[in-house]
């Protein structure tokens, strides 16, 4: 079935320059459908943008801080939209099914899995990846964290494990171990570096508070 | 995932007028929907978007607590007003899933998510929820999961929500709208038994979306706990779980609300464990009595036999809270 088909465009050098020149041309031959088109007949307060299946749609992101316009398909979750679309494969993909974590990057700064959202849904959102955490070589005091108590092996869970602690932090959930580790349940690491990654969390949360 | 519409409108009419068209359905938090159609086990062609809709509120007044569909399980859970007045409420919520999930997931939706059947789940296996008639695996299978009560033939799939054990326990009704209009569906009333169509699980008509839960307050959602048991110590389904409302006078059970998760092929009331603790005291006798109430009409396969008597030590451990046993 043609709709069973993948998102036709998936190399990473192509979708850069498709995103910066702001088209849908990643999409392929979708047309781009904007709010706009559905509602031109109708008021726009009872006719809702709609794309069809199919169409891309260009959305507008705030990404560390830079605005971000990009054109997906409905079916493409943040995630894919940020390391295929964006080009910023800090955010990892883990077991794309939200139960790894890999994937957490804060949005309107709460931690949420972007695998488990799609693009469109966050059209305006405010989102924070592990690649906006440092300022210049000044690494966020997680990160810092993260180096001194050895906190990671191979590396592939880290970035979530590192947005995670960010808002677990922020969220004031790291009072004790046995806090950190629950609050933390969403981040798995199969290196189980998880009492160097529970250390880690409990100094940054302890030095960001002064 | 197939290529799919998305719509997101502003107002809930708009939205249950797209959602009542074949091939579609609502999307809030997306937790649940997004790996049953990466799965295959969910298949939509247009996708209604609802987190525009004005329904995340959380308000309390002389009836109870007033949760919007639209209200995350953080935000019900960490709410002071449901930490204090329902706290089976903000304990059911905190022990699912994962931080991250409990800040995108709706209320509504997690009413409504699937069960975790991993025939369910999986569209190389047949499966009597998923294609109607194909067959249940489960029932001679892998069943460790699976449901003791409430099953039948053709299912014995578990609910998996928490929350709704909770709400169950509470007495909780659920507000939907829909294309003809709004209407109340006590949560007792809003799953189905399997029985010879294990694909229709809830009562809602096409279309109609849960706008709000309410939940009556009182002595009895004060004095409420709830006890999980899962295969590790956090972000894990139930294996068995226990939602207890226990309202005492005298040393003597006024009012009693008994609800289990894990053990049924829906949200597990059982009014029979209810009525063996009502008016007596709260002895390891009358306990026992209630748990033996609770089971005796269980089907247990050959995995998960255990939970007979696991979800009957879980019920004794719950009620420790009351001083049950001492």
């Amino acid at each position: 079935m043609s709709e069973e088909e993948p998102v036709p465009v998936r190399r990473r050098t192509v979708l850069k320059v498709a995103t910066a020149a702001g088209t849908a041309a990643a999409a392929g031959a979708a047309v781009p459908v904007t709010g706009a088109a559905e509602g031109a007949t109708a008021p726009a307060a009872t006719v809702p943008p709609t794309v069809p299946a199919g169409a891309s749609v260009e959305i507008t992101l705030s990404v560390n801080g830079a605005r971000r316009r990009v054109a997906v398909e409905p079916r493409v979750t943040l995630l894919d939209a940020l390391r295929d679309r964006i080009g910023l494969t800090g955010t990892k993909k883990g077991c794309d099914r939200g139960e790894c974590g890999a994937c957490t990057v804060l949005a309107d700064g709460e931690r949420i899995k972007s695998c488990l959202t799609l693009a469109v849904m966050r059209q305006g959102s405010r989102i924070t990846t592990v690649e906006g955490l440092a300022r210049g070589d000044d690494l966020h005091p997680v990160q810092a964290a993260f180096i001194r108590h050895d906190a990671f092996q191979c590396g592939g869970c880290t970035p979530g494990q590192i947005m995670s602690a960010v808002a677990c932090i922020a969220e004031g959930h790291d009072g004790s171990d046995d806090e950190v580790r629950e609050w933390m349940s969403g981040n798995l690491c199969r290196c189980a570096a998880y009492q160097n990654i529970v250390a880690a969390v409990r100094d940054a949360g302890r030095e960001m508070r002064g | 995932m197939r290529a799919f519409g998305y719509t997101a409108p502003a107002d809930p009419a708009t939205a249950v007028r797209l959602a009542a068209q074949p091939g579609t359905t609502y999307v809030a938090g997306g937790t649940d929907l997004l790996n049953l159609m990466r799965d295959g086990a969910e298949d939509h062609e247009h996708l209604v978007d609802i987190n525009r809709l004005d329904l995340a509120a959380v308000t309390a007044d002389d009836a109870g607590l007033h949760v919007g569909g639209l209200a995350r399980m953080r935000q019900v859970a960490e709410d002071r007003r449901v930490r204090t007045g329902f706290p089976v409420l903000s304990q059911a919520l905190l022990a699912s899933a994962s931080p991250q999930v409990r800040i995108m997931a709706s209320i509504g939706g997690n009413l409504l998510q699937r069960t975790r059947c991993g025939y369910f789940r999986d569209p190389g296996s047949a499966c009597n929820k998923r294609v109607p008639g194909s067959g249940c695996p489960a029932v001679e299978g892998q069943n460790r999961m699976h449901a003791v009560l409430g099953g039948s033939p053709h299912c014995i799939a578990t609910h998996p929500s928490d929350l709704a054990v909770a709400l169950l326990a509470l007495d909780a009704v659920v507000r939907v709208l829909g294309p003809d209009g709004a209407r109340q569906i006590p949560v007792g009333e809003l799953y189905r038994e399997p029985g010879d169509t294990p694909h229709l699980e809830n009562t809602l008509r096409p279309g109609e979306l849960i706008t709000a839960v309410d939940v009556p307050g009182g002595p009895l959602a004060q004095r409420s706990r709830y006890r999980k048991l899962r295969d590790r110590a956090t972000f894990e389904f139930a294996v068995v779980s226990v939602a207890a409302a226990v309202h005492l006078r005298g040393g003597r059970v006024r009012d009693v609300r008994l609800a289990f998760g894990g053990i049924g092929t829906r949200p597990w009331r059982s009014p029979e464990a209810e009525d063996a603790l009502r008016g007596r005291a709260l002895t390891a006798v009358a306990v026992a009595e209630a748990g033996r109430a609770l089971v005796r009409g269980a089907q247990p396969r050959q995995h998960n036999a255990f939970k007979v008597e696991l979800v009957q030590r879980a019920l004794t451990g719950a009620l420790h809270e009351w001083g049950a046993l001492r």
